[in-house]
């Protein structure tokens, strides 16, 4: 009897070390795989179920303050550290890989209204309401010795933001008027007012670094130029703007939070409009921070939830709410993209995931190269409508699910009205404005 | 000043009303009193006396206005200029009082550190009667700064544009953006920071220092950067070039030479010399004609060579290993070719140059050689088969002669003759050779087979006695039909084909084998002795069989794998089991399904569709009306004829001409769940959209490479690294880049 064995030579399917890709035989001919398309939806359905299914961005809550957390600062040389000032005036110092407080004093009387580490990261500045800015050590003071200030300024008025020069000693505070200060002295070295305003925040370029904004009471936008004597231009809304942020990675562009529920990018040299409108949040906007990327920034609300929004998309790609966290005071990105830290009305600061979904720690490189090619598959069919449905789908608290939807309707009301008062007015009487426009009051010189 | 002032007043007066235009020209009366103690002495005198005079009529006005009892205007003194200006307090006396330009410089004219220069300006000053425009208001003024500052920071910030845009192009962007290479650093930048401090470090630096060595940057010496400067980069990528094209060509000379000083095998060495050899004679050939001086030069390297040789006992066979070969070489084959190959070498070496003309030397060195120390049998041994050996290789005639005379002992002295013979023989003598060797051939004949034997012998040494008998009838046989055959004078042709023909089947063996030499050998002659043909074809045949024979064995010698790829995969040798099984299985399938014609079901089921999508006849008759109605009536024909609709037939089907497939072109609710059923947004035609769909990403379809460079992350952070906002270094770095950009393209 004849056997006839089928040959393989090993050549063929052996590798030759084991630090090459293993030699898989395969015809790459299109016209052997009709079925391509469908079987990579399939996979990108999948993928897209399992990230809704791993995404867990809730990592750690640290508790310990004894009021509601004000002001948050990042440090400029730590991952690991984080300063948290509360309302009460106390200000901690976290470990964020230990998940636990390393130092508390009591910085100020009253609110500790601004915080900022400066850029070497040796010492840090408060501002409080007790019209005073206090200059700290980082390290905590050694057994036995009192925590006390390195300096201590004490300003006429209360001052009600903080922001430090990038590679400068210069610091710049708001108040009634926004003041630049060398570290050095204790009178600004600049003082900036444009008619009678109190300021929120003040906000130093990091790209351009002797630039600056601020918001005021009076719905307005300021930016100024360290350099100058006068301020360089104000924009004025419609309603407040609480902060703003600017994009660490592009130079002139910043992003406002809004007491209307929404944040606005605007081009600094183009204030007349907003390039870009996020909406999303269902009350007041009250702190935004831009991912040192500059390619998404998150934002604070009143309604008790942290949006993520691109810095081109007009709604949120992720919200994160927890059933105990109260109106979101303030919100940083962190240095390495990849966490995100907020400060709540009920005395905790959360550390959330940058993306729901991502493995931390160190990747295998399969493993990455996997995560790589079901992101690819996610992005190729998102406009898929089953994906984009589960891609899309959140949990949402019901209140803040029903305040969504009314405002849904409030919208279409006043856009449907808009509609019938251009229909029976003469033509042209009433202009479409679009929802960029329709924010902006004025652009002052 | 004081006069300066009255005028600024009396322009706010001109402007404040036009009830006081007549008041125009004339000087204001009012001033202020600090800047009245301004004013000179001799005004001070005047100025009281008038103010005196003022007063006084101003209370005499003051009291006419009382008795008129209408109002009573309080006029105090004013220090400003003011709307509501009594017409009466107007001085016509004022006009001499007027201080122009020139009262107030003209003391300059007077001084003499004043350059004419500027006495000049003031004099144009003094002429000319514009006024100066009042300044803008804070409002404005600080409107105008602002507005200058915010272009000025405006445009600044503008630069970043075309780094905003790059990154936003970018396919990936790796942050943190200014990481450090990854890798070893070079040496300077870890060498950077230290410092000597011992004192052997000290005196070595003293001693580099001393020398003009680098200390701090260790690379380039002083002479070694100013020869760097020297040497462009084009220069210095065309030297670095060319530098690595030798590296590369000598690392290939050296493997090569490397590999073919451990072929073992002697032949291929022999054949290698002899090229040499040959390579050599050519370009000597050549040199005598092109270079007559270098060939002189050369041919006298060749006597030296030659004379050294002939004073050396290098390869006389005199050494100690030559003596226990020669003892070795009865028993040992090995021994007996080393010895041979000695002899050769000598010969070679000791031969006297073609060119040379003296006979005499020439005799006497063959006589030398002739004069060994070697045994004779040394020179004996399977002479026959050693086509290296110069006395077969070069006068082939001879050789035969050798082949057969050498053969026999007896007939040793005759061929001692010959070899003389040879020696001294010319090219008028080759007549004479030529019988002589018909002669030779004639007796090696008579010689018979047990001559050729011992040949045989010595060339397989272990054969089996009758298989050699065998093999040994055959070459006789052939050998006697070359003889007989044909003529003699074809026979040394002949042989000589023949040897040509073995000649090339060494070298192909060579070229492929690295076996050792008795392998070789078996391999060589195992196909050989087999294949004599039956002695009954002429010389030339035999010659031509042997060719075609040694075409065949070739094939057999190429790769076994490349004759299995060339067989074709289908039509395989159909054995009777192999299609009595198949036909086994085709009968158990046709077994198994015989109860379901599926192809007559397709068939019907595609007919269904197709009559389902055929248009249908509608009735659209109404029956009653226009007419009797009621159970049991039919309409009329003429009715329902006229309200028959014929629906116009659809497209024809997509499957019209395939008849194993059937395209249903209705929407599938199911999968239209899943489709996309409006253009997503930055897609501006459905093909664009359609197209990246289609593209298929997974390693399934594609190489190792392209999936690596499609799932490309956009962004890419490094675990655990600070990323730093963008600093001006990228906007000089972008700069940079798009300068070379532009002179590359302007290059280009």
């Amino acid at each position: 009897m004849k056997v006839k064995v089928i040959a393989r030579n090993p050549d063929d399917y052996v590798r030759e070390t084991k630090l090459d890709i293993q030699r898989v035989p395969r015809n790459y001919d299109p016209s052997l795989h009709p079925f391509e398309v469908s079987r990579e939806y399939t996979r990108a359905l999948n993928a897209t179920k399992l990230e809704r299914v791993f995404a867990k961005p809730f990592v750690a809550s640290l508790d310990g303050h004894r009021d509601g957390v004000n002001c948050m600062a990042k440090h400029a040389k730590s991952l690991s550290t984080l300063l948290s000032g509360s309302c009460d005036g106390e200000v901690k110092v976290w470990n964020l890989s230990k998940h636990e407080c390393v130092r508390t004093f009591q910085a100020h009387e009253g609110f500790v209204r601004g915080m900022v580490v400066r850029y070497c990261g040796t010492s840090f500045f408060t501002v409080g309401d007790d019209k005073t800015i206090k200059q700290w050590k980082m390290e905590s003071p050694g057994y036995g010795e009192e925590e006390e200030p390195i300096n201590t300024i004490l300003g006429k008025t209360v001052y009600t933001g903080l922001d430090h020069h990038q590679n400068d000693p210069v610091f710049a505070t708001c108040g009634q008027q926004v003041d630049i200060w060398d570290e050095q002295r204790s009178s600004p070295i600049r003082s900036f007012t444009w008619g009678v305003d109190s300021f929120s925040s003040v906000h130093f370029n990091p790209v351009e670094t002797e630039l600056l904004a601020s918001c005021a009471s009076d719905r307005s936008i300021v930016l100024y130029d360290m350099r100058e004597s006068t301020p360089l231009k104000k924009v004025i809304m419609t309603m407040r703007s609480n902060t703003l942020s600017w994009n660490p990675m592009e130079a002139y562009y910043f992003t406002c939070a809004n007491e209307d529920y929404n944040l606005y990018t605007y081009d600094m040299r183009y204030l007349a409009k907003p390039i870009m409108v996020h909406m999303d949040h269902v009350s007041a906007v009250l702190d935004v921070d831009y991912a040192p990327t500059g390619k998404e920034f998150v934002s604070a609300s009143f309604d008790k939830t942290i949006r993520i929004f691109a810095k081109d998309g007009g709604h949120s790609r992720e919200v994160y709410h927890t059933k105990r966290m109260q109106h979101v005071i303030c919100i940083k990105w962190s240095a390495d993209n990849k966490y995100i830290l907020s400060g709540s009305d009920e005395m905790n600061i959360r550390l959330w995931k940058a993306n729901a979904a991502e493995k931390l720690g160190v990747l295998a490189p399969r493993e990455r190269e996997a995560a790589n090619y079901s992101q690819k598959l996610k992005e190729k069919f998102q406009h898929h409508p089953q994906i984009r449905r589960i891609a899309r789908h959140r949990h949402l608290p019901k209140t803040i699910y029903h305040q969504t939807k009314e405002l849904r309707i409030m919208k279409e009301a006043r856009r449907r009205k808009e509609r019938n008062v251009r229909k029976h007015s003469k033509p042209g009487s009433v202009p479409v404005v679009s929802e960029k426009e329709k924010h902006v009051v004025t652009v002052m010189k | 000043m004081a006069k300066v002032s009255k005028k600024k007043a009396s322009k706010k007066k001109t402007r404040s009303g036009g009830a006081e235009q007549s008041n125009e020209g004339h000087p204001d009366v009012v001033y202020d009193d600090e800047k009245e103690e301004d004013a000179t002495d001799e005004d001070i005198t005047v100025e009281d006396e008038d103010e005196h005079d003022e007063r006084k009529r101003q209370k005499l006005l003051e009291a006419i206005g009382t008795l008129s009892g209408k109002r009573k205007k309080t006029l105090g003194e004013r220090s400003e200029a003011a709307v509501h200006m009594s017409e009466f307090t107007v001085n016509a006396e004022g006009e001499g009082d007027k201080v122009d330009l020139s009262d107030l410089i003209g003391s300059i004219e007077k001084t003499p550190g004043l350059s004419g220069k500027s006495k000049k300006r003031l004099k144009n000053l003094e002429q000319s009667r514009k006024t100066i425009e009042c300044p803008l208001s804070k409002q404005e003024s600080e409107r105008i700064r602002r507005d200058l500052a915010f272009q000025k920071v405006s445009k600044e910030v503008s630069h970043w544009k075309s780094v905003i845009r790059q990154n936003e192009r970018a396919e990936q962007l790796v942050f943190p953006l200014n990481q450090e290479p990854s890798g070893p650093k070079p040496i300077e930048r870890v060498v950077m920071g230290w410092k000597a401090q011992t004192p052997l470090e000290q005196e070595v630096f003293t001693l580099l220092s001393a020398n003009k060595q680098p200390i701090n940057d260790p690379i380039l010496t002083p002479t070694e950067e100013a020869s760097m400067k020297a040497m462009s980069l084009e220069e210095a990528k065309v030297r670095r070039a060319e530098l690595q094209k030798a590296r590369a060509l000598q690392s290939y000379y050296e493997a090569k030479a490397r590999r073919q000083k451990k072929i073992k095998s002697k032949k291929y060495h022999k054949v290698l010399n002899k090229a040499k050899s040959k390579d050599f004679q050519k370009q000597f050939d050549e040199m005598v004609k092109r270079d007559p001086a270098a060939a002189l030069e050369e041919l006298n390297k060749m006597e030296m060579a030659r004379m050294q040789e002939r004073m050396s006992l290098k390869h006389q066979n005199s050494s100690k290993w030559a003596r226990s070969k020669a003892i070795m070489a009865k028993y040992d084959e090995g021994a007996r070719k080393a010895i041979q190959q000695q002899l050769e070498v000598n010969k070679d070496l000791t031969q006297k140059l073609v060119t040379s003309l003296n006979k005499e030397e020439e005799e006497t060195m063959e006589e030398d050689g002739n004069a060994d120390v070697v045994p004779d049998f040394v020179n004996d041994a399977e002479q026959g088969l050693d086509f290296s050996n110069p006395w077969m290789t070069g006068k082939l005639s001879q050789d035969c002669v050798e082949k057969e005379t050498s053969n026999a002992v007896t007939i040793r002295a005759e061929e001692n003759v010959a070899e003389e013979e040879e020696v001294e023989e010319t090219e008028e003598e080759v007549l004479l050779r030529e019988f002589d060797s018909r002669r030779k051939r004639r007796q090696a004949q008579e010689a018979d087979a047990a001559v050729i034997l011992t040949e045989e012998e010595e060339e397989e040494n272990k054969d089996a006695s009758d298989k050699e008998e065998e093999e040994l009838s055959e070459f006789t046989s052939l050998f006697k039909g070359i003889a007989e055959g044909c003529g003699e004078a074809d026979t040394a042709a002949e042989l000589e084909k023949e040897l040509k023909i073995r000649c090339l089947e060494d070298e192909e063996l060579l070229t492929q084998d690295k076996e050792a030499e008795e392998e070789e050998e078996a391999t060589d002659k195992g196909p050989v002795v087999p294949q004599h043909p039956p002695a009954t074809e002429n010389g030339q045949k035999t010659g031509k069989s042997r060719k075609r024979r040694k075409g065949i064995e070739l094939k057999q010698v190429l790769t076994k794998g490349a004759q299995v790829l060339q067989v074709p995969f289908a039509p395989t040798i159909e054995d009777a089991e192999d299609s009595e099984g198949k036909l086994d299985q085709r009968g158990l399938i046709k077994e198994a399904f015989a109860g379901d014609d599926i192809i007559s079901d397709f068939l019907k089921e595609k007919r269904k569709q197709e009559d389902a999508g055929k248009p249908k006849v509608v009735d659209l008759t109404l029956p009653g009306w226009g007419e009797w109605g009621g159970g049991g009536l039919q309409p009329s024909c003429r009715k329902r004829k006229k309200f028959r609709r014929k629906m116009t037939p659809p497209p024809p089907r997509k499957d019209q001409h395939l008849p194993g497939v059937i395209i249903s072109e209705k929407r599938s609710s199911s999968i239209r769940l899943h489709q996309v059923n409006a253009l997503p947004f930055p897609f501006e035609s459905p093909s664009v959209f359609e197209n990246t769909i289609r593209s298929a990403l997974g390693r399934t379809w594609n190489t190792e490479r392209t999936v690596k460079k499609v799932t490309k992350p956009k962004v890419v952070t490094k675990l655990g690294a600070i990323i730093e906002p963008m600093t001006r270094e990228e906007l000089v770095k972008d700069k940079n880049r798009a300068s070379a950009g532009s002179s590359s393209s302007v290059k280009s």
